[in-house]
């Protein structure tokens, strides 16, 4: 071994590896057939090669496909919507705003399918119609819920009627009427009532009376 | 292929995930293999694979389209594998102690029971003894070994897998090499 060059090593490490230059090929066939040592050094690191080469090509288990696709993460659709927003903040801001939005009124439309009025002294009830009775003065706003209104004597405020109609009679009323039975018309006055009460806050506690 | 892939990664992306599926079909021989002759072991092996693909298809959205699909997935698949063959490290010496003498009891129970003829005996048992060698190496060397042996990837591409300078990928192949030399020697 004493008489080998020192980069003989590395001439057979690259051309084991397939990366070796003609020139650097020749000088180490030409080295390899004078030095005994060397040459069995190569045999042994072929061998060596060939060795883990026979290692038989390996299959993966015939369930491995479905076994890893039942391994995946479920929530497959909640990361591809937390992409969407990552990619569209402004979208998924109004997106949002709009599904609470209706989320929120279609639980107030539904919720109010029941018969209800605002409670006022004098008021009498005939089936789904609440009646201002002859004689009688109501004086306050009121507010029928699927139900209709008859007025025979005086009413003294707003009349509101959702889903329901008011029944012209020889009553008086004092204030406006305002009929609404459709889900649009519903959120419109939700909204205006909701700024009005915010209004109210800010005015103090007795505009609302006041108007 | 590459094209394929992309397109099938494209799908992926948009939520489908039978293309993911398609991925798995075309990667899962090769994956498999990888970690069975890092680990050793079939049951290791699967786990290991599976995780593979799943952090695969968690992270889809961080792989780079105009880079080769099987790099990054063998890159994630070997990172697992050495993290486990570390995690267990503190009774590796007495696993491979075992281990020799676990083949043989398997394969004597074989015989007994199946009665195999002696050149299929003589075939699994080389099989036994080239994976019974890998294991022996270092992990550092062993990932680069297999990568080059059995799954014959050029070298340019073992040094992206493994996120080391082909120079140190060089170096790990010729010491892999001349330690299962030296391991050979007395066979």
């Amino acid at each position: 071994m004493n008489a080998c060059p020192e980069n003989v090593i590395h001439l057979m490490d690259d051309y084991l590896d397939g990366d070796i230059s003609p020139s650097d090929e020749k000088k180490l066939k030409e080295h390899l057939e004078s030095c005994s040592d060397c040459r069995k050094q190569y045999q042994a690191l072929s061998k060596t090669i060939a060795f883990v080469q026979s290692a038989s090509h390996i299959q993966a288990p015939s369930d491995f496909v479905q076994k890893t696709m039942a391994r995946l993460p479920k929530e497959r659709q909640r990361a591809g919507v937390q992409r969407w927003f990552r990619r569209h903040p402004m979208l998924a801001a109004a997106a949002i705003f709009c599904i609470l939005m209706s989320a929120a009124l279609f639980t107030n439309f539904n919720d109010d399918q029941q018969f209800s009025f605002t409670k006022q002294p004098n008021l009498m009830v005939e089936g789904q119609t609440v009646v201002v009775p002859e004689g009688q003065t109501v004086v306050g706003d009121l507010t029928v819920r699927n139900g209709d209104l008859r007025v025979e004597g005086e009413l003294q405020g707003n009349v509101t009627i959702v889903n329901g109609q008011y029944m012209a009679s020889s009553g008086v009323i004092t204030g406006e009427i305002e009929e609404i039975d459709k889900a649009f018309e519903w959120l419109w006055h939700s909204i205006k009532n909701s700024f009005k009460d915010a209004a109210a806050i800010f005015d103090g506690d007795d505009s609302q009376t006041a108007e | 292929m590459d094209a394929l892939v992309n397109k099938r990664i494209a799908k992926v992306l948009k939520g489908d995930q039978n293309a993911f599926a398609e991925i798995v079909e075309l990667y899962q021989h090769q994956l498999y293999q990888i970690c069975y002759r890092m680990l050793g072991n079939k049951q290791e092996a699967e786990d290991i694979a599976q995780e593979a693909f799943m952090r695969a298809y968690v992270n889809i959205h961080t792989f780079d389209q105009n880079r080769k699909f099987s790099t990054w997935l063998y890159r994630i698949a070997t990172n697992l594998c050495i993290d486990r063959i570390r995690k267990k490290k503190p009774d590796y010496h007495l696993d491979a102690e075992v281990r020799g003498t676990e083949g043989l009891n398997m394969y004597s129970k074989i015989a007994n029971d199946d009665e195999l003829p002696e050149e299929e005996l003589m075939r699994m048992e080389v099989q036994e003894r080239v994976q019974y060698e890998i294991s022996r190496l270092p992990d550092k060397y062993r990932a680069a070994i297999v990568l080059k042996y059995i799954e014959e990837l050029p070298l340019a591409e073992i040094s992206e897998i493994l996120d080391l300078p082909l120079g140190t990928v060089k170096t790990r192949i010729h010491r892999g090499r001349e330690a299962l030399r030296k391991q050979l020697s007395n066979l």
